[in-house]
Formats: C-alpha cells, structure tokens, sequence
C-alpha cells in the first residue's frame, strides 16, 4: 500500500482531485454565544475535535454599558444607583468598595452602627448573589430541584433586605458616609429566625447536591486549576481559595467592622470544579456566623450615617479601596481633582479576572464539562462588562 | 401585575348571591325551559314507518340499553377499536398526558413549589387543562424549518417518532386477550421497534442542518446503542424462565411469582437502561440544554416538537407496562371485582351490561392492576428527575458497556440455573400449563 502522498499523485494522473484531509477539517467550531441557553450574556467559541474542547475564545462585551465613564458625569453621590447595576442581585457589596474609596477621598467617617449596618447588609446580599449563582450551578448541571430550592430560599435574604433598605433587589443602600437608614424594629429577631431556618436548608442542600454521587462524578477532578496556575492567572474569590489559597479580602484587607469579626477563611485544596462549586457554599455557612456576630455587637443605638456637606467634595487624590463580593476581591480606583465628580474611576471586577482562567480551564475538556467549568468559575457576564 | 383585591363587604357579597339566583331563576323559567319545551315536544321529525316522531321520543330510544349495548358491543370487539381505542393509541396516549400531568404536579411538590395552576376548571382541577393548552399552543404555532434543512426528512422523523413510539404500545397486554397484536415473537419485535429509534433522531438531527442538533444525534445514537445490549441482555432471563417470547404468555406464567423475586439485578438494569432509551435524567444527555442547547431537538418548533413529546411520553407508558409485564407479572394481582355488577334485578342497565357480556370480572381485575403497576413504575421513571443531574458522556458510556452488561449476565446465570434445578420452568413452581 502506497502511502498518502503517492495516492494523491496517482489520483491526479488519473483526473480525480482528492485532498488530503488537514487537521482543521476534524475540528467543528460552535458559537457558545448569547443565545445559547449556557452562556449568559456571554460568547465563547469552542473548536471541538470529536468530544473534546481544543481551542477556545472567549468574547465578552454584550452588555457593556460604560459605567466607569458614567461615573465622570455624576457626583460622588448621584453614582450610587447607577454603579450597582453591574450586579444588582450582590448590589450591596458593588457599592461597598466604592463608598470606601470615596470616603477615603473625601475623610468622611462612618458611625460605627452604620459600619455595622453596612457589614449586615452586604452579608445578606452575599447570600442573595451565592444562592442564585448555585441555583444557575444546579439547572447547568441538570439539576432542576438544585435550581428550585435556593431561588426559593433567596427569597428569605431578598425579604430581610427589603424590610432594611425599601427595595427588594436594587437597594443603593450604602453611601459614602453611611447607610440610607437604619434598621427597622424587630429586625434581629426575624434576621436570626431566617437564618437557623436557613441552616437548616443548607444541610438539605448538601444531601441533594453536594453529596449526590453523580454530582461529584461530573465535577471531581474537573478543570484543575493548580495554585500556581490560579496565583499567575490572577484569580480571585472562590476560584482562587478553590485552589488551596486562603486569600479572603475581609482577612487580608479588614474593611470597617471585619477586623473584630471572628471567622475563618474558607478554602479547600481540591483545585477542581467541585472545590470550586462548595467553596461558595462554604462561604455562604460562615457568612451566617458573621451576620449572627455582627447582629450581636452591633451597637444599640447612634447615628448611621455621617452629615454630610451638599456635593461632597475632597482634596484631588486618589483612593484604591477593596471589598470581598460573592465573586471575589472587588476594587474602585478612583482619582479626584477636587471637583465633587470623580475624574477617572476605574472598576475592577472579581468576574473578568475569573474569566480569564475560562480557556485555560476548557483546552482539554469535554463538551459536556463546559457548563461545570464554566459556571464553577462564578462568572457574572454583566459585571464583566461593567 | 399585582392587582389588590376589593375590601370584602358582607353586604356585597350577599347581595350579589341574590342577584346571582334572580338572575339564574328569571332565565330558566323565562328561556330555557320553554325553549326546551317546544323542541322537545311540538318540533315534529318527518313520519318514520308511519310513526311520528318528537325529538322526546327519539332521544328516549337511543338511550335505551337495550338498543344501545349490542352497537356498543358490536364496535368493542371490531379489531379498529383495538387498534385506536383501548389498548392501543387513544388508551396509551390518554396514560401520557396524565403522566405529563402527574410529572409537573409531582415535581413541583419536590421542588416546593406549585406547578400548573391556571388553565384548569373553576377552583377544582388546579392546572388540570394545562397540557390542553399546551397543545393549542403548539398547534398554532408556525413551524419553522431551517434554511438548508432536508425538508421530506424533517417533517416526516417526528410522526415517524410518534408511529414507531405507538408500535410499542401495539404489543404490549394489558389484559387476557386485549392486545393489537398478540405475536409469538412479542419481546424481539418489541425490541425490533425499539431499535428505530437511534435512527430516527439521527435523521432528524441530520437533516436539521445546524451543529447542536447533529452533535445531539450522535449522542443519542451513543446512548441508544450503549444501552440496547444491557436492555435486551436483561429482558433474555425473564424468556429463559419464561420459556416463551410472546408477552402475554410471559406475565400468565407470572400468576404465582413475580420473576422481580428472582431477578431482581435483572429489574434494576432493565429499569436503568430503559431510563437512557427514554432519554430521560440523569440520560438526557441527547437534549442536554446547559450543554448543547436542546440538543437534536434544537430545531423542532411548533407541532414538530409536539409529535415527538407525545412519541416520547407513549414510550414512557410502553417501557413501563414492559417492566410491569416482565417483572411484575402482568396484570395478575388478587380478584376482588364481584362476578355481577350488584343485583341485578333492581337496575336494568346493570343488568344488561352482564347479561350483553360487557362487564367481564376478569378482564376489570386484570385492567385495574396492570394500570396500578403501571403507574407506579411510570412515578418510579420521573423520580429521578428531582434527585439526579445529568451525566457525562463517558461515564454514560462506560456504565452502560462495563457495568449494566455484566450485571444483566448475572442474573442471567440465576435464571438458568432456577430452571436447570427444576426450580421455575416446565415442572415448577411457575407452571402455567
């Protein structure tokens, strides 16, 4: 038998065109785009050889929406409702950082009961964010009752939060100075009834999911990020402490009350989507603690919120300020030229620097781990695109 | 849209009750009486035989049982009705949608929540007509074929689908003697069927013309052939026992043991592998939504994708009655239906229904436990779907090859070693002869 290259010349003397069959005609090229039910307002294209993911590019900017430059028109203060729409169901934690940075601009001082407000209210909106991040982990794997129980559950955070700020998502509760209002009555009682019933729930949670054996058989050993891997690609939030670093904002960097906060920073040394998936369930388990801390020290009285002067305004500077969100470090860089409107604010998200891991992960899968790898790295498209 | 309900006034509400009956009382006694009157008894019909007829007259002999029953009898025992109503077509789809019904109900009370619950009748039937609606919506939605789709093939797989999916139900007894096709070879053709499928979602996937759904189709081809071995490797020890290939001989033999008492791995990897033929979770891999879309169903729309859910729901029902009729015995179970229905003499309709031989004791029995058996298997297959995710691929595929094939051989060799120990079979305990 002839080898190839003598068939196709034999078959050119013949008249008959064969073509040698190229390593790009194996591949297939999909466009997991943003219409695709696993994607989010999001594209990646994956080039698939059989099974197998060989290339892939992610494509973000659907929902850009220019936020950062916004911001250059509006006062430190008029920015508050517009800078939280990147991630309205974690809106509390988005507007944290930036009201830290601008303090810090600006030398406001917070009271110490709106500091703990503060810290309260982005607990339970971390919850809010966890949940629905999980209930999405749950229906991308297949999962519809996974789906079902924490959008249900959500709703147990989403009525505390309404009770403390008026708005069921969209809160636009912190300000630089403070919070928008205090806490309504009985709210301590009925934060720490929710929360034991909610425990409860997450014990539940863990029997069905987390401990189901089919899905550790499909994200066990799934997408290993190794530590180095994870420290040079520069993630952050879960995804890092998934891989063995215990790297948590409110440990490193404490932000208002967190220092008198007695918790440990979840992490596990798995590396794998499975790390990656129960790390935040891991956070959502100690994050009750820290409400039920928070709730216990708060002071019985004062001021919550700072007076604060019509269009607050401070020496031009700059200010770098940091919070932990539900998907990791999330910073505001912000320079001021002493008017009372930002000159440059520069958002860095915890969710495109998570993205950025998103090729490295999927070289090598298969088509089926796409959505657990995916959806593991707690990825919020719109955040991404700010 | 939250819309406050008026403050609720005593005095309203009794006053809009008493409106109610005027209302009700005054168009009765005023329209609908006479109105009923005057066509029952002054509308003449044109003289028959000499005899005129009023309408009263006429509709008091067609609801006479003795003029009644023996049409109804004549049209029961014509093989059409077999074929379309009872244990054929109408029966199996009739099961389907109140498995549909069931399976959104049971799953809504899994996931806490509440399911269908509009589209029913007033306060009672909580979303009872929801699959109606359904329906409807399918139907008048436009059917949309891609560009460059193979058209004669695009339309022609789903009623393939649903056709091949009503074969199966074709040979499946519910009841001595009611059965489309009581064939010697039964469980092989049952089978033979069975196998179209692959090649059905195949051509559908191929002839949509678009990636998903082809990367769809060879999933489910993957899938289908993975698991056909163990399905069918499983189902051999229920003939070794049995000693025979025609189903209704198979759940006779079964009158005094169930074969699951004996087979029970044999059970279990008929269940799992009739699970993956039916492409439900944790199998659903052909229409894995997060992964591939929907999979090779990405482009069905409108009536398109109606046809193949009721072809899949039919083999739901055809699966399940399979299970029951190999494993749980058909549809023996104790007779506690009376011979007669009730005395016969006080009233006349009952009467007549024994004397025309409708009401059969044996037959109802036989009816009424197959049915139960059959939703419960029916409630065990849509379990999984609140429990389990969906599962990769490879671990699909080294389940069904590695694992579901040497269990069924397991209790192959339990099954063969029952009938050489003159245990089951000719002389056993099972004999049906």
């Amino acid at each position: 038998m002839a080898n190839v290259e003598d068939q196709i010349n034999e078959s050119q003397k013949l008249g008959i065109e064969i073509v040698k069959e190229s390593e790009e005609d194996r591949l297939m090229t999909l466009s997991v785009g943003p219409q695709h039910p696993g994607s989010g307002h999001f594209r990646f294209t994956v080039k698939v050889d059989g099974d197998y993911i060989v290339h892939c590019v992610p494509d973000p900017g659907y929902v850009h929406r220019g936020e950062e430059k916004m911001t250059e028109y509006r006062n430190f203060i008029q920015n508050i409702p517009h800078l939280e729409r990147p991630v309205i169901h974690d809106s509390n934690n988005i507007t944290y950082s930036y009201s830290l940075a601008v303090e810090e601009l600006t030398g406001i001082e917070v009271p110490r009961r709106g500091q703990f407000i503060r810290a309260i209210a982005s607990e339970l909106n971390r919850q809010v964010y966890t949940l629905y991040w999980l209930a999405i982990y749950g229906i991308f794997l297949g999962h519809s009752t996974m789906f079902m129980w924490p959008t249900g559950d959500r709703e147990l955070f989403i009525d505390l939060l309404e009770a403390l700020t008026g708005a069921r998502v969209t809160h636009a509760f912190n300000i630089p100075g403070g919070v928008r209002n205090d806490v309504p009555n009985g709210f301590k009682d009925r934060c720490l009834r929710q929360i034991a019933y909610y425990e409860k729930r997450l014990k539940e949670y863990e029997d069905i999911f987390y401990n189901n054996p089919l899905v550790r058989q499909r994200t066990e050993g799934i997408g290993i990020l190794t530590k180095e891997d994870a420290i040079s690609l520069g993630v952050t939030g879960s995804v890092l402490r998934a891989s063995g670093v215990p790297y948590d904002i409110r440990k490193v960097e404490p932000y208002d009350v967190y220092n008198e906060i007695d918790f440990k920073v979840q992490y596990m040394k798995g590396c794998d989507s499975f790390s990656r998936a129960y790390v935040p369930f891991l956070d959502m388990r100690e994050s009750c603690h820290i409400i039920r801390q928070l709730l216990d020290k708060m002071p019985a009285s004062g001021e919550v919120r700072a007076k604060l002067q019509s269009n607050p305004r401070g020496p031009p500077g700059e200010a770098y300020r940091r919070v932990e969100s539900g998907r990791g470090a999330l910073g505001y860089y912000i320079i001021s030229d002493g008017s009372p409107k930002p000159y440059r604010v520069k958002i860095s998200v915890g969710s495109f620097r998570n993205m950025l891991a998103l090729p490295h992960l999927l070289v090598g899968a298969k088509m089926g781990d796409m959505p657990v790898i995916y959806w593991a790295l707690n990825y919020w498209p719109v955040e991404a695109d700010r | 849209m939250a819309t406050v309900p008026e403050r609720f006034r005593f005095g309203n509400f009794v006053a809009s009750i008493v409106w109610l009956i005027f209302v009700v009382i005054a168009a009765v006694t005023l329209v609908i009486l006479p109105l009923i009157f005057i066509i029952l008894f002054y509308v003449p019909l044109p003289p028959i035989n000499g005899q005129v007829l009023t309408p009263y007259l006429f509709l008091t002999s067609v609801v006479d049982p003795t003029r009644t029953l023996p049409i109804v009898k004549f049209l029961i025992h014509q093989p059409i009705f077999k074929v379309v109503v009872f244990p054929g077509f109408l029966f199996a789809a009739v099961v389907a949608a109140a498995t549909i019904f069931v399976e959104r109900k049971f799953l809504a009370k899994m996931q806490l929540r509440i399911g269908p619950f509009y589209a029913g009748f007033w306060g009672i039937g909580e979303g009872i007509l929801q699959l109606a609606a359904d329906g409807l919506k399918l139907i008048s939605k436009e059917v949309l074929i891609p560009s460059g789709a193979d058209r004669p093939i695009f339309w022609m797989s789903p009623i393939a689908f649903a056709a091949t999916a009503a074969a199966v139900v074709a040979l499946i007894p519910v009841a001595p003697g009611w059965v489309v096709s009581d064939s010697s070879v039964g469980l092989i053709a049952v089978f033979a069927i069975l196998g179209f499928f692959p090649l059905i979602a195949l051509l559908f996937s191929w002839a949509s013309n678009s990636k998903y759904p082809f990367i769809g189709g060879m999933r489910a081809l993957h899938q289908m052939i993975a698991f056909e071995i163990p399905f069918i490797l499983s189902a051999l020890s229920v003939v070794i026992l049995a000693g025979s290939l025609n189903l209704t001989d198979i759940a006779l033999s079964q009158h005094r043991f169930w074969y699951i008492y004996f087979l029970p791995v044999s059970a279990f990897v008929f269940f799992i592998s009739s699970l993956a033929e039916l492409e439900r979770i944790p199998f659903d891999l052909p229409e894995a939504e997060s992964e591939i879309v929907s999979g090779w169903l990405t482009e069905t729309s409108g009536m398109i994708y109606g046809l193949i859910q009721l072809g899949s729901y039919l083999k739901l029902y055809a699966l399940a009655a399979l299970f029951v009729t190999l494993f749980l015995g058909g549809w023996s179970g104790p007779q506690f239906f009376p011979p007669q229905l009730g005395p016969t003499d006080a009233i006349p309709f009952v009467k007549m229904l024994t004397l025309q031989g409708l009401y059969n004791h044996v037959t109802v029995s036989a009816i009424f436990w197959f049915l139960l058996k059959t939703i419960v298997v029916i409630m065990l297959m849509l379990l999984p779907r609140g429990v389990n995710p969906r599962i990769r691929i490879d671990i699909l595929l080294h389940t069904g090859w590695y694992k579901l094939i040497v269990l069924a051989f397991v209790n192959m060799f339990v099954a063969l070693a029952l009938v050489y120990a003159g245990i089951l079979g000719p002389g056993g305990l099972s004999t049906f002869h």
